[in-house]
């Protein structure tokens, strides 16, 4: 669900975020526009606002852990994490975390990559927000919610994102979680058609 | 009053940020290759064995600005001297690196160009 359809409708805010992301062309491949955040970090206000709308909407949901996934949503997570008093977990590329791990594999467009968290840093019984920079395909984020919720016994209460696809609007669900987003990309015409819907693991409901 | 705050990837990540909005700062994430998308500038430093690469985005950084450099552990100081470089590539005036973990004996505070460190956990 986009932030606009759920009581940020003409928030400015969310303009000035959406102004704030840089549209990259063809990076890192021809065809894709990379929504680079990194813009909206150099941006203070802009990015204030982005934790805080992400802190205002769950600081009454009884979070326990955010989960940010490696890299982009670290920048994110860790300070939604600090306002509404919950700890912190990375979800990380393979081997980058010390002691015992355990593994999700996902889908990549060629091949498969795999996401790993620490096996003490989640107890059964958690309330997770799982935290990314962008939603695209889901792939990454399903994975993420397979092992919060499925592997370690968390309730995955949602996702949230700060960019993404149009395919997510409404009440679409992703491995049945509500996923969260402020804006959509921009400058995208013309160039997403490699994505259709039969490729997202996204179900929409109407 | 500082301006700008560098964080290193990726665990650099996790601190930068929520200082870079606590203190008003902006925040520029230096990174491993290739990850950044557009122009970039780019410094490679040594590793145990071979060596590696850190890279920031060129107009990050504007000429004077006042810089932190955040990274979660300081060891022999390669990252952060390879930090460094690049803020000062790019014109930037560093005032101090931030850890949150010193490992004393592989003297890393020396490798800092003289700039200060500030810690807050040491580990022998």
């Amino acid at each position: 669900m986009f932030a606009a359809e759920n009581g940020l409708k003409g928030d400015p805010r969310l303009e000035a975020i959406s102004q704030a992301i840089r549209v990259v062309p063809h990076f890192p491949k021809k065809g894709i526009m990379f929504q680079d955040i990194t813009t909206l970090l150099l941006d203070h206000k802009a990015f204030q606002d982005t934790v805080d709308i992400f802190v205002d909407r769950y600081r009454n949901m009884d979070i326990s852990v955010v989960a940010g996934i490696e890299a982009r949503g670290f920048m994110f997570g860790p300070s939604i994490a600090l306002a509404i008093g919950a700890k912190f977990v990375p979800l990380r590329k393979p081997k980058k975390l010390p002691g015992k791990v355990i593994c999700e594999e996902y889908e990549l467009e060629y091949g498969t990559d795999c996401l790993e968290m620490q096996v003490d840093a989640v107890q059964p019984g958690d309330r997770a927000l799982i935290v990314d920079d962008l939603v695209a395909t889901g792939g990454t984020l399903s994975a993420a919610i397979r092992l919060l919720g499925k592997r370690m016994g968390a309730q995955v209460v949602e996702c949230g994102c700060v960019v993404g696809l149009p395919e997510v609007k409404g009440q679409c669900r992703l491995n049945g979680k509500p996923v969260y987003i402020l804006v959509e990309p921009r400058e995208i015409d013309n160039c997403r058609h490699d994505i259709s819907s039969e490729f997202l693991n996204v179900q929409c409901s109407g | 009053m500082v301006f700008l705050l560098t964080g290193i990837e990726a665990r650099g990540f996790i601190f930068g940020p929520p200082i870079a909005l606590a203190i008003g700062a902006k925040f520029v994430p230096l990174r491993k290759p290739k990850k950044l998308p557009g122009e970039v500038i780019s410094e490679e430093y040594t590793l145990e064995y071979g060596s590696d690469r850190l890279e920031m985005h060129v107009g990050a950084v504007n000429k004077g600005e006042r810089a932190l450099v955040v990274d979660d552990l300081i060891a022999t100081g390669g990252t952060l001297c390879a930090a460094m470089n690049l803020l000062e590539r790019a014109g930037a005036e560093i005032v101090e690196c931030a850890c949150l973990i010193e490992l004393p004996e592989l003297k890393g505070r020396d490798r800092l160009h003289g700039k200060p460190l500030h810690v807050l956990v040491e580990y022998h």
